[in-house]
């Protein structure tokens, strides 16, 4: 490393969300419990946090509130959109 | 980096055949027929009376807007800033916008339009949901059809709105954006693993190759993305649009994993919803919080069109599952042409 490199260490992200994952900023290895590691390389990774992800521990939303008889929609109909994929 | 496998060749989609007088009279102006229209050429009343969610009005705006995308076959690029067509186009997007804006409920409640997203209704009655637990094969390759109009395209309507963002908003978009196109990895863009699963579900692939096949009610969500994409004045509109697609995006993608597991499709083709369920979840995050708040914060005046994109892609979302269910639930096609190299029921 050249002397006059900046020696300020690279810091990783990490937000927090009130209702959901954790944000991980930059490429990851996550340590699973049973030792196995998990990559991810996407800029971010969203973490479960509520231990219902079905891809544990990749958040698929499975924290969100599930509610009967939607007529509350603020301008759905109940349909879903489908895989909108975007 | 590079792709793993050699890049395909870039190929402009055909022209589709016309649906009615003003797609007729765009597309003779793109095949040089006759001078691209001018507003005085159209048939006196012609847009005004054309249905706005309509199969003619919707082709003629999905051509006018594929100029600024790939273009057409055969079809001059000029065209692109032809001051006839963008004229013509000008009058089709006010009756699109006009029945639109009547149709929603409009307001400016930014935060409780996202909260009726992010529940998840346990009893609706969607195409996923369809999919996931009756569909058969020849409906998941319907859908895969009709939405292949946007997902070959899938995060180009939103770039336009780039340069219309700064600061935050900005950077949070594009942080989107670059995980749509693979995060540096060309194998991995989304619009390519939709291709993949085309090809896996014994589909053409090629951009636009279905577009003759696709529902007015198909193109009307694309439309609605390229319209709010192109004005700067609508920039509201398409994170409205966006963040109703990112946030509905993942339970969904997870029946429709479910669905083609059940259903016996293979991996490549399985990879682009399994790849969203997760990409999505981040997505919501990173529109929420890192779009959204800094957007509104910055430019409060825009909470009106972030409601009306919204509620309109929700309208018109819900009008293309409409189609798709009723069709279904009668044993009917929603395509106009049928796929030629599939049995129609499987």
């Amino acid at each position: 490393m050249p002397p006059d490199m900046p020696t300020e260490p690279i810091r990783r992200r990490i937000a927090l969300t009130d209702d959901g994952p954790i944000l991980v900023h930059g490429p990851i290895e996550v340590v699973l419990t049973d030792g196995k590691t998990m990559i991810s390389d996407r800029a971010v990774t969203a973490l479960c946090t509520c231990l219902r992800s079905s891809r544990y521990p990749i958040c698929d939303t499975s924290h969100r509130r599930r509610v009967r008889n939607v007529t509350a929609r603020g301008s759905g109909s109940g349909m879903d959109r489908g895989g909108r994929g975007c | 980096m590079l792709s793993s496998t050699s890049p395909r060749p870039v190929t402009a989609p055909a022209l589709p055949a016309p649906r009615g007088p003003l797609s007729s009279a765009v597309l003779a102006a793109l095949r040089g027929i006759s001078a691209a229209p001018h507003a005085a050429e159209i048939p006196p009343g012609a847009v005004g009376q054309a249905d706005p969610y309509g199969e003619d009005l919707q082709l003629a705006l999905y051509c006018c807007y594929e100029l600024h995308y790939r273009g057409f076959a055969g079809v001059s690029d000029d065209l692109e800033w032809d001051p006839g067509l963008l004229g013509l186009r000008r009058q089709l997007e006010q009756v699109f916008l006009a029945a639109l804006g009547a149709d929603v409920a409009g307001g400016t409640d930014v935060a409780a339009e996202i909260g009726a997203l992010l529940v998840e209704p346990v009893d609706a009655a969607g195409v996923s949901h369809h999919l996931r637990h009756a569909g058969q094969l020849w409906q998941l390759r319907e859908y895969v059809v009709q939405r292949s109009l946007y997902h070959l395209k899938e995060a180009d309507p939103q770039a336009w709105v780039i340069p219309r963002l700064s600061g935050p908003a900005k950077v949070a978009l594009v942080s989107v954006e670059h995980d749509e196109y693979g995060s540096g990895n060309p194998d991995r863009m989304h619009a390519r693993l939709f291709a993949d699963m085309m090809t896996e579900l014994g589909l053409c692939a090629e951009y636009g190759a279905y577009l003759d096949a696709a529902q007015a009610t198909a193109l009307a969500e694309v439309n609605f993305m390229s319209l709010c994409g192109l004005h700067r004045r609508l920039r509201g509109g398409l994170i409205g649009q966006l963040v109703t697609a990112e946030l509905t995006s993942s339970p969904a993608s997870d029946r429709l994993v479910r669905a083609m597991r059940r259903l016996g499709c293979g991996p490549r083709a399985i990879e682009f919803y399994a790849e969203h369920i997760e990409a999505d979840a981040v997505h919501e995050q990173l529109i929420r919080h890192g779009v959204i708040a800094p957007l509104l914060a910055a430019e409060p005046e825009l909470a009106r069109d972030v409601v009306f994109g919204i509620q309109a892609s929700t309208l018109l979302a819900d009008r293309f599952a409409d189609l798709l269910l009723s069709r279904w639930a009668q044993g009917r096609t929603t395509l106009r042409n049928p796929l030629p190299e599939l049995s129609h029921r499987r």
